[in-house]
């Protein structure tokens, strides 16, 4: 018996990187859903509607939206890139510097406080300056350069006082004096596919931030620190973020479940919506409950 | 060629060849972010505001 491939791509927005990866699925003739995060719902006594896929791509913007999704459609047994449990350790940068610290990998100096007092102390302690950074959040937003101690006083109050309870987690990072660039790298299963400096005057040098890319060759160091941050939290389909640290050499800095490439793919020149789809129709035919049976698939 | 108009500023869009449902443009007159939310008829809304766990 042979069936079609069928993939969900779970998204919030169309942005360019959709188009993209909508695109690559067409070009390769590839059965596929786009499933809006704002407009489906999961009825847990029907999991059939969810379990005719064979792989689902999250590429939702809404971290919990997406985390909450990928739990689910892990419970229903249908393969995820990347899983639950990726998502859960990337998306949360605590979680990310617990298992990099566990495993070795070399991380920037972090230290971790729950309340405005013990937060100041640990700042104190550090020296000035330092980087409060929030445990959820991405695209270089509500990041914090505490310069001396009037600034954590007024900082630390501020988000005691009118942050979430996520940003009573008190995520504090060494200032790293970088050369005005830092890495990104994507990584695909345990390949490094390419690799850019994203560079700026400011401090953020995030490309959401305006930072702007330049191809990075991929040196066996960087191979190297990327294949085990990939290892450490449980691997896929990532966008690990490295910083030059003048001591340390190479740290990684944070690494991403659901990364953007739209400045990555003109710039390698390579097509990596395509490695995506590509990387997806894998894990759907490695680990779809039908592919286990043996039953064969066709495009 | 689909057009419509700003529901902030009422300016007339144009969506360029490729757009598509789900996609984020700027309205060029007043630039706010619109989404739109068809493509035959033409339509768009003011696009959602940024939420504090949105990211990649």
């Amino acid at each position: 018996m042979q069936r079609r491939l069928k993939i969900g791509v779970l998204y919030s927005r169309v942005r360019v990187e959709e188009k993209w990866i909508f695109g690559a699925m067409e070009k390769r003739g590839i059965d596929y859903d786009r499933l809006d995060d704002r407009a489906i719902s999961f009825d847990l006594e029907k999991p059939e509607a969810w379990q005719q896929y064979d792989a689902v791509l999250e590429r939702s913007i809404s971290y919990n939206s997406g985390l909450y999704a990928l739990r689910l459609l892990n419970a229903f047994g249908v393969p995820t890139v990347n899983t639950a449990a990726v998502a859960e350790v990337c998306g949360d940068k605590l979680m990310t510097s617990a298992v990099l610290a566990r495993d070795g990998v070399p991380q920037p100096h972090n230290v971790t406080a729950f309340s405005t007092e013990a937060a100041l102390e640990a700042i104190e302690a550090f020296g000035y300056p330092v980087v409060l950074k929030p445990v959820v959040g991405s695209w270089g937003r509500l990041l914090a350069k505490i310069n001396d101690r009037d600034a954590a006083e007024a900082v630390l109050e501020h988000k005691s006082t009118l942050g979430s309870v996520q940003h009573s987690v008190f995520y504090i990072q060494e200032f790293i004096e970088k050369p005005g660039r830092d890495l990104r790298i994507i990584m695909i299963g345990d390949k490094v596919l390419t690799g850019m400096y994203r560079s700026s005057e400011h401090w953020i040098t995030n490309t959401a931030r305006g930072g702007s890319g330049e191809l990075c060759p991929i040196t066996s160091e960087i191979e190297d620190i990327c294949l085990r941050a990939s290892k450490a939290v449980g691997g896929g389909l990532l966008g690990v973020d490295l910083v030059e640290h003048p001591e340390k050499g190479l740290v990684v800095n944070e690494i991403n479940h659901t990364m953007e490439f739209h400045t990555m793919q003109p710039v390698s020149g390579l097509d990596i919506a395509g490695e995506i789809v590509e990387y997806v129709v894998k894990t759907a035919r490695t680990l779809a409950p039908h592919a286990s049976a043996g039953v064969k698939d066709e495009l | 060629m689909s057009t419509v108009n700003c529901p902030e500023c009422e300016a007339e869009i144009t969506f360029a060849e490729g757009t598509e449902a789900g996609e984020i443009i700027v309205c060029p007159d007043c630039g706010v972010d619109l989404e739109v939310t068809a493509i035959e008829p033409a339509a768009v809304q003011l696009a959602p505001m940024e939420q504090e766990d949105w990211g990649e």
